[in-house]
């Protein structure tokens, strides 16, 4: 009600697009919270984008042989030796995970309370299960093949340095966005936004699927380069 | 679908009901502002005390026991990232960016208080990890505010064990309540402004605040992730930073990192950094000009791009820190030109606050003196950033007092004395009494004369290749006449370090005993000179937000008989001179056209 009163108006041109940004009251059709959403994780993007950045700078200027993550990932199944498997699921999952979580929003806005709730705890299941994994695959390094922080017996110190921060700083966002879920899906179970409205639903997924994003650029830049 | 939240809803806006609800753990922005503003102006007072001690030293060596190496070089760390981080961009950004942007835009709040009050509480504790670290074994960080590794965490360092842990600590929790405050900001500015309010009739305060905003939600994860990188090499022992080196005569476990990687890091965040400071004070001051000199800014829409552009390339130039650091001579060559093109829509603006003084109706009030001052000062610093952009012309000149100085001129006095103008402009509207005018004056004289005073004899310092940071040049090694200037500069500095008390004393005094201001003390056309009450009370518009109906800047519009049109002032309501032959342009359209709300 409140914005591009004549909206008719507008072409196609980018007058159209001044138009809709110099406009009174609000810039963005979109409630507060899902703007400030975008804008957060735009700082987040530029926060991911410095760390893969400098892990990028000190692997192409190290004088050490850097691991070939493909060996180091790799997990013996029945006999097997398969590289990269378990990241390969971890991937599987997450990607997985964004996909509950779309359906998660499209339910929220049809209003159907119950399937919005198991979505979402999917997705918070799934995200757990990504976190879980990761852990394994922790202590596997740490314990079996003895990579620490700060040196590890095959090859430059960095990459058990990267490794952790990086994969450790997005775990994080993984756990707080699982503890995101849950509450918001709690509240929804609860009735909360009954008269609201369902939108927290779809700032909750933004989170949700920035986080696999930033996940698909740690795989392809840190596991396959 | 219906957003509309607290703003059109006034009953909903939680109304305070006791003291600590109102005062202390306050959602109200104007609350918050003040809070960032005491505490910023507090630990600004402590920096500019650790100056005065440095002072001492470089104009008096040898005389003072208290003061020795290991000090000099912490207070000359905390005095710059006291002054830089946690008061100029927490009171410009925290502190006026709180109080002004919901008042200007015609929004009751933040479209967020609470997380608003959380970017306060958090910006204290930040303040409070940083102080402690004065009382940590070893002191406080020592390693220069730009905290270059691997200096910075190594021993013979001052601070090197706990300090610069405390440092990085802190600063990591003041990127966390800044991206909290500022996330708000961004959001209130696209998304809460009064019907009528197109961004194109933002007050040019609304417009630096904002793009400044966004530089430092974009800049800031720079600091963030070096922290985070520095903390791991410092306590787990990674090597991000670290090359194999030999300290004391033992080799240390470091082994294959990049010292310019955290340089690069550092200074992406730097040199942003340097406007996420000058933006609000470019637009606060284009408002205190405008407003004093009764004249709408010259170019308002230049103004504008001109903030915009100059917040995009502030990304570009950040190499220009580290010409002598060790680069690709080619880099030298593009950070350079790009340093070069950035001057551009800043000496445009420049341009435009003169052009807007002349022919102007002067009023010589205390906003107004500082808002000139900053011209001076501003165009001073600049000028040398010109010598310092240049390859060939800054190596000679890097690391000298050449380099103190200028940055000193632009990115310190100049945004101080738009902090000042600010403060004599505001502080009516925020305790609606005026700060007295012959105090103000004596600040005012002695703080701008004061700056040339300390800063123009430095140019010369540098020239002279006198080195910056160091505790002591020594009988032989600057000439007699070099030592006698620094004497100078220090008598200066402790003169204008005294007239700050002068100011503070102003501030207390004039809270309680000022002379009443009323609403609108300087006809000012924006929306936070017409709340009904002053200062403005919770939700700051009464039963009904304001509607604009035009710029921020009609001043002296010709055929009106006043000398201004606030911007909720109705075409219909102006009131003309009886004179027919002056055609009267009231549209309130200069700044660009807009098409009048129709619902």
């Amino acid at each position: 009600m409140t914005v591009k009163d004549n909206k008719a108006q507008q072409t196609d041109d980018w007058s159209g697009v001044v138009h809709d940004w110099g406009a009174d009251k609000q810039a963005f059709d979109m409630p507060w919270g899902k703007l400030m959403m975008w804008i957060f994780l735009l700082s987040d993007t530029f926060i991911f984008s410095i760390f893969l950045t400098g892990y990028m700078n000190v692997r192409m200027s190290s004088l050490d042989t850097w691991p070939n993550p493909s060996e180091v990932f790799a997990l013996n199944i029945a006999g097997h030796h398969i590289p990269l498997v378990l990241i390969a699921i971890m991937t599987f999952i997450l990607i997985t995970s964004s996909g509950t979580m779309a359906m998660a929003v499209n339910f929220a806005y049809r209003g159907d309370k119950r399937k919005t709730v198991y979505l979402m705890a999917a997705t918070a299941l799934l995200g757990g299960s990504f976190v879980g994994m990761q852990a394994f695959e922790w202590t596997k390094l740490i314990l079996d093949e003895g990579v620490r922080p700060w040196g590890n017996p095959m090859g430059a110190a960095q990459f058990g340095s990267s490794f952790f921060m990086i994969t450790g700083f997005h775990g994080l966002h993984v756990s707080a966005g699982v503890i995101y879920l849950s509450i918001i899906a709690r509240r929804v179970a609860r009735g909360h936004y009954e008269h609201k409205g369902y939108q927290i639903v779809e700032i909750t997924g933004l989170y949700w699927h920035f986080v696999d994003l930033v996940w698909v650029f740690i795989f392809a830049l840190f596991y396959l380069w | 679908m219906n957003y509309t939240a607290i703003a059109d809803r006034p009953d909903e806006s939680h109304h305070p009901t006791t003291f600590v609800t109102k005062y202390i753990w306050s959602q109200d922005h104007k609350v918050i502002a003040i809070q960032y503003a005491g505490t910023a102006i507090f630990v600004g007072l402590i920096a500019l005390v650790l100056s005065g001690m440095m002072r001492l030293q470089l104009g008096f060596p040898d005389s003072f026991s208290f003061i020795n190496p290991s000090d000099y070089l912490q207070f000359v760390t905390m005095h710059g990232m006291i002054m830089v981080i946690y008061l100029l961009t927490a009171l410009l950004l925290g502190g006026f960016g709180n109080y002004l942007i919901p008042l200007m835009l015609g929004a009751r709040d933040m479209v967020f208080p609470y997380l608003n009050m959380l970017s306060y509480w958090t910006y204290l504790l930040s303040v409070i990890v940083l102080l402690a670290s004065f009382f940590v074994p070893g002191g406080p960080a020592g390693a220069g505010w730009t905290l270059y590794p691997p200096q910075s965490i190594l021993q013979g360092t001052p601070g090197n064990d706990m300090g610069i842990i405390m440092m990085l600590a802190s600063l990591g929790i003041f990127i966390v309540a800044f991206t909290m405050g500022g996330l708000n900001y961004v959001t209130t500015v696209l998304q809460a402004r009064a019907k009528g309010m197109t961004l194109m009739r933002m007050p040019l305060t609304i417009w630096g605040i904002f793009v400044a905003t966004i530089l430092g939600l974009l800049a800031f994860p720079a600091l963030l992730v070096s922290a985070i990188m520095m903390l791991l090499d410092k306590l787990v022992g990674t090597s991000f930073f670290m090359p194999a080196l030999v300290s004391l005569g033992e080799p240390l476990s470091y082994q294959g990192g990049s010292p310019i990687l955290f340089q690069h890091l550092f200074w992406f965040f730097g040199h942003p950094e340097v406007y996420i400071v000058a933006l609000p004070a470019f637009g606060m001051v284009s408002d205190v000009i405008a407003t004093h000199a009764r004249k709408n800014i010259f170019g308002y829409r230049m103004m504008v791009w001109a903030i915009v552009a100059i917040g995009g390339l502030s990304f570009l130039v950040w190499a220009h820190h580290m010409y002598v650091s060790g680069m690709n001579p080619y880099f030298g060559f593009f950070f350079a030109t790009t340093t070069l093109i950035i001057a551009v829509p800043t000496a445009l603006k420049v341009y435009n606050w003169v052009l807007t003084l002349w022919r102007g109706n002067i009023h010589m009030t205390l906003p107004m003196m500082f808002a000139i001052g900053f011209i001076f000062t501003f165009t001073h610093g600049g000028l040398t950033g010109l010598f310092l952009g240049n390859v060939v012309v800054d190596l000679p000149l890097s690391d000298t007092y050449f380099v103190v100085g200028h940055f000193h001129m632009v990115m310190g006095v100049s945004p101080i004395m738009v902090l000042f103008a600010a403060i004599y402009h505001w502080f009516p509207k925020i305790t609606g009494r005026f700060l007295n005018t012959s105090l103000g004056k004596l600040h005012f004289w002695i703080t701008f004369l004061g700056t040339y005073a300390i800063y123009l004899p430095m140019h010369y310092l540098g020239f002279l290749g006198v080195p910056r940071r160091y505790f002591a040049m020594g009988a032989d090694y600057i000439p007699e006449s070099a030592q006698t200037l620094n004497a100078s500069i220090t008598v200066s500095a402790l003169i204008v370090g005294l007239a700050q008390l002068v100011f503070i004393a102003n501030l207390l005094w004039s809270i309680f005993r000022g002379q009443p201001a009323g609403d609108n003390p300087w006809n000012a056309t924006t929306l936070e000179w017409q709340t009904a009450t002053t200062p403005p009370g919770h939700g700051n518009w009464g039963a009904e937000l304001p509607v604009v109906y035009r710029w921020a800047y009609d001043y002296s519009v010709p055929g009106v008989k006043a000398d201004f049109i606030p911007q909720n002032c109705p075409q219909s309501a102006v009131e003309l001179v009886a004179d027919e032959r002056a055609a009267a342009d009231v549209s309130g359209e200069r700044g660009g056209p807009y098409n009048e709300p129709t619902a």
